[in-house]
C-alpha cells in the first residue's frame, strides 16, 4: 500500500447512483421514434424523408445557434433537440413544403425552448409550439394531404415539397388523383366531421389512412411507446390517462347519441391522439411531477381533445389539448403535492 | 405501487432498489488482529463526550473503564486492548475536525483477554437497572447512528410501549455485518431482545428482516421462544427499509407522526447488532470494546466481516483487508447511500462504524464524468422519496436560496437525508446535498 501516492477522494453521500441520465432517456426516445419515422418514409417516400431530415436538421441547427448566442457549450448531445425535430416532422402533412418546415423547426426551438432557458425550463412542448405556429401561418398547406403508397413515391417528390419560399404551393389534387385512384384528400377525422363517414378501425391501426407523417399507424406508435414504458423512460400513466379519458367520454357520447357520435375505437385510433398521448403529452419537462397530477393532466388532455373534435371548428384537437395541458402543469403540480409520511399525526411545532 | 396483490410484500411506499453488492453475506465473521496503536475519540456517540479517568503513562487492561459518561446523554469508554495510555490529545476524526482522543499503545505480548468485568444477575434487575447496565456498557446504536442505547430504551413516563421493533433490515448496499450477527450470534440477539423488552415494558418484539436474507430469517425462526412473544417479519428488500419510520410502517403497518418519535405510537426500535452485543455484554458485565465491521468494496482484496477493536485506525483495517494499491480511492464509513467519506487513514473505527467501503479510481471517475442538467421534471425523485416530499420542487427552491419556503411549505424538516432523490436523478442534481445545506442554514436561522 503506497500511502503517499494515493489520493483520497472526498464526497458526500450518496456514493452510488442509479445511472439514469438525461442523455440516456432522450436517446431512447429518439430510438423509439425511429421506427415510426421509417414507416412514414415507407408510406410517403422521398417527401417524408425530406420532411424528417429538414425538421431535425433545423431543430439541431437552431439549438446550436442559441447555444452560441448564449455563450454556452453545445447541448446537442442531450438528444432533446433531435426529439423535437422528429416529433415536429411526424405531426406535419407529408406534402408540407420544405421551407415551411424550416420555419416550423426554427420556431419550435427558438420560441418553444431556447427563450425559456433550454431543456427543462420550457413550459410548452417545443414541437407543438412549432406546429401551432405553422398551423396559423400556413393554414392551407397544413391541411393539404397527400396519398400514402403513391406509385412513384421513391422516385419523385410530392409537387409541394420544393415550393419556392414565400410562394403559394401548387394544387396537388391532379397529381394525387393520378398517383392513387380514388384519393379524396381528406383525413378520417375530416371525413367523419364533414361527410359523416367513419373509417374502418383496421385501416387506422395499420396505416392505410390519410394523415400526418407519423400519425398513421396507431399500432406502431403503441409498440414504440411500450418499449419506452417498459425500459422506464416514459411514464405510462400519461398515455393511459389520455386514452382512457378520451375513450370514456366517447363511450358516454355514443350512448347518448349513437348516430351523431363515432365509436370509441375511431376516436382513439384516428388523427394524432395516439402520437400525442404516447410521445407528446409524456414530455417530462412539460408534464406534472406529482403522481396525482399526472392522472389529472392526462385526463384533461383526453377530454379537451374529444370536446374540440366533436364541437370545435377544427377536425383535430390533440395539439391544442396538450398545449392547454402544458399551460396548466404548474397549477396542477401546486395542488397535487404528495402527502407527507405521517402527516395526519404531525406534531405542531 | 404494486399492481398485483400476489406480489405484495410487507413494505413502505416509494424508495429505491440499489444493487445489493453483498458479496460478504456468506462469509463467517473473522477476527482482525490488534493494531499497534488505538485511538479512542471521547465523542463517539451523539450527546456529551465522555470524561477521561486515566492519565498519560497509565497502564490499562482490556475492558477497563477509561472514560466515564458525562451525564445521562453520554456513554463511557472502555480500553480495547491491554496497553499503556500514550497521549490524550486532538486526533483526526471522521467528521473532519480533530477531536480529543485517548491514544493507547498496545502491549504486543499480551494475550488480550478481557479481564475487566463484573458479571451480573440479569434476572434480578428492574427496568431501571437494565437501562443503567446498558449505559455502563457504553452501548450506542451500532447501525450507524451512534445514539446512546440507554437513552433510546428510556421511555417517557406517559407512554406505553406495545412493541419492540428489532431492526435487521440492513438496507444499505454492501453491508452485511447485521446479517452475519443475526446468523452467528442468534442466541445473544434473542437474549438482548428480552432485556430490551423488559427495559421498555414491551409485551412483544418483532424482528424485521429484508427478504434478501432468508438464512437469517430461518436461523432466528428456529430459536424463537414458544410463547410467541418474539416474531420475525420478512419485509421487502428496498432502500431505505432500515429507516425507523419505514420499518415500522412495513412490519407493523403503523405510521409515526411527521416530526414525532416511534414511542408516540408505542414502539421502540433497536438495531439487531446492538441487541446482540447487549445480550453478550450485559450478563458478563463487560463494556463495548469491539464490534463487527463489514470491510468491502471494489478497492478491497479480502472483503469480509471482521471483529474490529474500537479505536483501530483505518490504515490498519485497510492493510489487513488488503486495500488494492491504487492512485486514487474513496473510503466510506457506513454504507454507500448514507455513509461518510473520510479524509485521513488515521481516522479510527468508532462505535458507530458499521462498514468500511473502499471505491477505487474507476468508480470515482464514473462519478466525476456525470454532467449536470436543469431539472427536467421527470418525477423520479417524487416517486423515490420515502417521506412523500417533492425533491424536484425543493431542489428548485434550494437553487433560488428560498430556504425558508422549503421549510415552511415543502416540509424540508421531514427529510432524513436518505439520498434516494440524488440516487435516481437523471439530471444529476445534488438534491440531498442541497437539502443538507438548507437544513443547516435553517437551523442557524432558528438559533439566531
Amino acid at each position: 500500500m503506497s500511502r503517499n501516492s494515493t489520493r483520497i477522494e472526498l464526497r458526500t453521500s450518496p456514493h452510488v447512483v442509479k445511472g439514469l441520465s438525461v442523455e440516456r432517456i432522450m436517446f431512447n426516445v429518439v430510438l423509439a421514434l425511429l421506427p415510426i419515422a421509417l414507416f412514414s418514409v415507407w408510406q410517403y417516400g422521398l417527401s417524408a424523408l425530406a420532411l424528417l431530415l429538414t425538421a431535425t436538421a433545423t431543430c439541431l441547427l437552431t439549438e446550436r445557434l442559441f447555444n452560441h448566442w448564449a455563450g454556452a457549450g453545445s447541448t446537442l448531445s442531450d438528444w432533446s433537440a433531435a426529439i423535437t425535430g422528429l416529433l415536429l416532422a411526424l405531426t406535419l402533412p407529408p406534402s408540407f413544403p420544405v421551407w415551411m418546415t424550416v420555419v416550423a423547426g426554427f420556431v419550435a426551438i427558438a420560441l418553444g425552448k431556447a427563450m425559456f432557458g433550454g431543456i427543462g425550463h420550457n413550459v410548452f412542448n417545443p414541437a407543438l409550439v412549432g406546429r401551432a405556429f405553422v398551423q396559423a401561418a400556413f393554414p392551407v398547406s397544413i391541411s393539404t394531404w397527400a396519398p400514402a403508397y403513391a406509385t412513384h413515391r421513391f422516385t419523385e417528390f410530392i409537387p409541394t415539397t420544393w415550393t419556392t419560399p414565400l410562394m403559394t404551393p401548387p394544387n396537388i389534387g391532379p397529381w394525387a388523383k393520378q398517383a392513387l385512384d380514388g384519393f379524396t384528400g381528406a383525413t378520417p377525422l375530416a371525413r367523419w366531421k364533414f361527410e359523416h363517414v367513419a373509417t374502418a378501425p383496421h385501416d387506422l391501426l395499420t396505416g392505410a389512412a390519410t394523415a400526418s407523417a407519423g400519425e398513421t399507424s396507431a399500432l406502431l406508435i403503441l409498440l414504440c411507446g411500450a418499449y419506452l414504458a417498459v425500459r422506464g423512460f416514459m411514464n405510462w400513466r400519461i398515455p393511459v390517462a389520455v386514452l382512457g379519458s378520451a375513450a370514456l367520454l366517447a363511450v358516454l357520447f355514443q350512448i347518448w347519441n349513437p348516430v351523431r357520435f363515432p365509436s370509441p375505437e375511431f376516436v382513439l385510433l384516428s388523427g394524432g391522439l395516439m402520437l400525442g398521448a404516447v410521445f407528446m403529452a409524456t414530455d417530462m419537462a412539460t408534464s406534472p411531477v406529482t403522481p396525482k397530477g399526472i392522472w389529472i393532466f392526462g385526463g384533461l388532455i383526453g377530454v379537451i381533445t374529444v370536446v374540440i373534435r366533436y364541437f370545435g371548428g377544427l377536425t383535430e384537437g390533440v395539439m391544442y389539448a396538450i398545449l392547454i395541458g402544458n399551460a396548466l402543469v404548474p397549477m396542477i403540480d401546486q395542488h397535487t403535492q404528495p402527502k407527507v409520511f405521517g402527516a395526519q399525526g404531525r406534531n405542531k411545532a | 405501487m404494486n399492481i398485483l396483490p400476489f406480489f405484495r410484500r410487507k413494505s413502505f411506499a416509494r424508495g429505491v432498489h440499489p444493487a445489493g453488492n453483498k458479496s460478504t453475506a456468506g462469509m463467517p465473521i473473522r477476527r482482525m488482529p490488534f493494531a499497534p496503536r488505538m485511538t479512542l475519540p471521547l465523542a463517539q456517540h451523539i450527546g456529551k463526550p465522555a470524561v477521561p479517568i486515566v492519565s498519560v503513562g497509565q497502564e490499562v487492561i482490556r475492558g477497563q473503564l477509561i472514560a466515564k459518561a458525562d451525564g445521562f446523554m453520554s456513554v463511557p469508554l472502555h480500553a480495547p486492548v491491554d496497553g499503556v495510555v500514550e497521549a490524550i490529545e486532538l486526533r483526526p476524526s471522521a467528521r473532519g475536525p480533530w477531536t480529543e482522543s485517548i491514544v493507547i499503545r498496545t502491549y504486543e505480548a499480551s494475550t488480550q483477554e478481557v479481564r475487566w468485568a463484573e458479571p451480573r444477575d440479569m434476572d434480578a434487575l428492574t427496568p431501571e437497572g437494565i437501562i443503567k447496565a446498558v449505559q455502563e456498557s457504553g452501548m450506542v446504536g451500532l447501525g450507524g447512528a451512534a445514539f446512546p442505547s440507554h437513552v433510546k430504551l428510556t421511555v417517557p413516563k406517559d407512554r406505553q410501549i406495545h412493541t419492540l421493533m428489532v431492526n435487521g433490515c440492513e438496507c444499505e448496499p454492501y453491508l452485511t455485518c447485521d446479517h452475519r450477527m443475526m446468523v452467528e450470534l442468534t442466541d445473544d440477539m434473542l437474549t438482548g431482545i428480552r432485556y430490551a423488552m423488559r427495559a421498555v415494558g414491551a409485551p412483544k418484539a418483532v424482528i424485521g428482516i429484508e427478504d434478501n436474507k432468508p438464512d437469517a430469517v430461518e436461523a432466528i425462526r428456529r430459536k424463537l421462544p414458544a410463547d410467541g412473544s418474539i416474531t420475525v417479519e420478512a419485509v421487502e428488500t428496498k432502500y431505505p427499509q432500515g429507516a425507523e419510520k419505514m420499518l415500522i410502517k412495513s412490519a407493523l403497518g403503523l405510521e409515526v407522526p411527521a416530526g414525532g418519535l416511534p414511542s408516540q405510537i408505542g414502539v421502540v426500535v433497536n438495531n439487531v447488532g446492538t441487541l446482540a452485543m447487549l445480550g453478550r455484554l450485559l450478563p458478563a458485565g463487560q463494556g463495548l470494546t469491539e464490534r463487527v465491521v463489514t470491510v468491502t468494496g471494489p478497492g478491497i482484496a479480502r472483503p469480509g466481516d471482521y471483529w474490529v477493536p474500537i479505536g483501530t485506525p483505518m490504515r490498519h483495517v485497510l492493510q489487513w483487508a488488503g486495500a488494492k494499491d491504487v492512485t486514487e480511492r474513496e473510503i466510506i464509513l457506513g454504507g454507500p447511500m448514507m455513509g461518510q467519506a473520510v479524509a485521513s487513514l488515521d481516522v479510527p473505527v468508532t462505535k458507530g462504524v458499521s462498514g468500511i467501503l473502499v471505491f477505487d479510481r474507476r468508480d470515482i471517475e464514473a462519478e466525476s464524468n456525470r454532467k449536470s442538467y436543469a431539472c427536467i421534471k421527470c418525477g423520479e425523485c417524487v416517486n423515490a422519496c420515502p417521506m412523500g416530499l417533492n425533491p424536484s420542487m425543493l431542489g428548485m427552491l434550494a437553487a433560488g436560496r428560498e430556504y425558508d419556503l422549503m421549510g415552511s411549505n415543502y416540509h424540508l424538516g421531514d427529510c432524513f437525508e436518505c439520498g434516494c432523490c440524488t440516487y435516481v436523478c437523471p439530471s444529476h442534481i445534488p438534491l440531498v446535498q442541497q437539502f443538507r445545506v438548507a437544513k443547516g442554514i435553517l437551523r442557524e436561522r432558528a438559533v439566531a
